[in-house]
């Protein structure tokens, strides 16, 4: 690998997985620009980067890409698997298909961006990143959310924002149903102005109108143990 | 963990290729299943027979098995033999005699299927290993399913790999693990279905099969089983003319599909998919928790 910004083309036809991730992290601290090509569902990929990297997939990848990620820029374009950006703690992450299930769970901190849709649990345990799916999302998503932004285009399935904290859901179409505890919040102006500074970020600030999407949050009634609650457990 | 794949020709020109993408599936999933593998194949069904895979023990002779059953039904059985396991087409009418004739002649062989279409063929091993010990590539059909095992809930035997069959043509494989596999064991124990295995997933075939018996079509089986299966699941079953996908309400267990003119597919994950012709165009989905799927020639 390079320690410059020349771009490098790793082929994992020909490559091993294991030596593409090795090279990757041993750019730790350096900055340089990677393409992959012929990723074909291959799992952890680009997972624990801790550089000021681009690197760029041509192709479909598999569980945990770009899991931990630190600084990097990830683009996919194709679709991932399970466990996209997962306990991701800063840089961006850009899918231009799909992700499977658990995208960005656990999330501390940078921006994840999905063009097309997410399956189930969506932002399960976010801590902090914010994530931006241009399409819909699965059941169970956002999933005792504690902290950052999940905003969606489209829909979501059942149960949005099961027992969550304080994490900010924005929706644009329609929630099957709402979780335990998880409530519409009135949209305000510096909601509006926080969400599309967070789009411009997602450069898709003007790809929708802020003031088309609704504000889902914790209803806070879950934070402590409640005598009356005994019977659910 | 487990894999799964499926695969549902609608183009009828890849039906001699069936086996090879069938195999080629099976060992990409070999990561998530590597004790044991097995699968279903349906394939040209002959009027009038029915098709017993038998599995043999250790040194029988699948010969002697075809003329001793032969013998005991008083006519000419036709025997293919596949690795440790050999394919008997009986008039359909005397399945119960045949079974009854094998159960005699070789006690410890074990009836893997019986059907118009379908063969199920496993074995301990690696998936690419299995797969070659019953010539899988080679083999054609309309449709398949196949399994490759990590086992959690019982030993790895031959008896604890999939797929199980719960009736005619009809078998089922399972990621997963169920929880309240002993109690429902012991309630149809009660009601008459017989259990080879401590296996769960030969519970969950079992309760499919005690459902069927009791009139129920396949999808309200499989709806049934979301009442009454506690545990993590996704199954998918094979039927004589389709295969149907269910996960449970949580859907923990991955699933994806892909469907083009020419075929639907299932796996465990997409890598599983990328063997197959015109993947990279193909339309890919998750199917919903907790809701049945099916595809069917007959629909």
């Amino acid at each position: 690998m390079t320690d410059t910004l020349s771009m490098e083309t790793v082929d994992l036809a020909a490559v091993s997985l294991r030596d593409l991730n090795a090279g990757l992290h041993a750019m730790k601290g350096r900055s340089g620009h990677v393409r992959v090509l012929n990723p074909r569902g291959a799992h952890s990929l680009a997972a624990g980067l801790d550089a000021d990297l681009t690197v760029e997939v041509d192709g479909d990848v598999g569980y945990y890409c770009a899991g931990m990620n630190k600084r990097a820029r990830v683009l996919v374009r194709g679709s991932a698997g399970p466990g996209l950006a997962e306990n991701m703690m800063s840089g961006l992450v850009h899918v231009t298909g799909d992700a499977s299930q658990a995208a960005g769970a656990t999330g501390c901190g940078g921006l994840l961006v999905v063009d097309g849709n997410t399956s189930a649990r969506c932002g399960i345990s976010m801590k902090g990143i914010d994530i931006v799916v241009k399409g819909s999302i699965g059941p169970m998503s956002a999933f005792m959310a504690q902290a950052g932004s999940l905003v969606v285009f489209g829909d979501t399935g059942d149960a949005l924002g099961d027992s969550i904290y304080e994490a900010k859901l924005f929706v644009r179409g329609t929630p099957k149903s709402l979780g335990a505890d998880c409530v519409e919040k009135p949209m305000e102006d510096h909601h509006r102005a926080a969400l599309f500074a967070l789009l411009e970020k997602a450069g898709a600030a003007h790809a929708v109108d802020v003031g088309s999407f609704r504000r889902y949050g914790s209803a806070r009634t879950l934070y402590h143990f409640h005598v009356d609650n005994a019977s659910a457990y | 963990m487990c894999g799964i794949v499926g695969l549902f020709l609608k183009d009828k020109s890849l039906e001699p290729e069936l086996g090879r993408y069938l195999a080629a599936m099976l060992e990409v999933m070999t990561d998530r299943g590597p004790d044991s593998a097995g699968f279903a194949v349906y394939g040209d069904g002959r009027i009038g027979l029915t098709k017993i895979t038998v599995r043999l023990p250790k040194g029988a002779d699948a010969t002697v098995l075809t003329d001793k059953v032969g013998d005991a039904l008083a006519t000419g059985i036709s025997a293919a033999v596949r690795g440790s396991h050999v394919v008997l087409q009986v008039p359909e009418d005397r399945v119960e005699e045949a079974l009854a004739a094998i159960a005699t002649v070789e006690p410890g062989a074990a009836v893997t299927s019986v059907g118009n279409a379908m063969e199920v063929y496993k074995e301990v091993g690696l998936p690419a290993d299995v797969a070659v010990a019953f010539g899988l590539p080679q083999m054609r059909g309309t449709h398949g399913i196949g399994h490759t095992r990590m086992a959690t809930e019982s030993a790895v035997t031959t008896d604890g790999a999939h797929p199980y069959s719960t009736g005619p043509d009809q078998c089922l494989v399972h990621n997963g693990s169920l929880s309240n596999h002993n109690l429902v064991r012991r309630r149809l124990i009660r009601e008459g279905i017989d259990f080879r295995t401590e296996n769960d997933t030969e519970v969950a075939a079992g309760f499919l099969s005690w459902r069927l018996r009791e009139g129920d079509q396949l999808g309200d089986a499989l709806e049934a089983s979301l009442k009454e299966l506690d545990g993590f699941f996704t199954f998918v079953v094979g039927t004589e003319t389709g295969f149907g996908v269910l996960r449970d309400p949580i859907a923990c267990k991955p699933a994806v599909m892909a469907e083009t003119d020419r075929y639907v597919a299932f796996g465990s994950e997409y890598k599983a998919l990328t063997v197959l012709p015109g993947i990279e165009t193909a339309r890919i989905f998750e199917p919903e928790p907790a809701t049945v799927y099916f595809w069917d020639r007959a629909a």
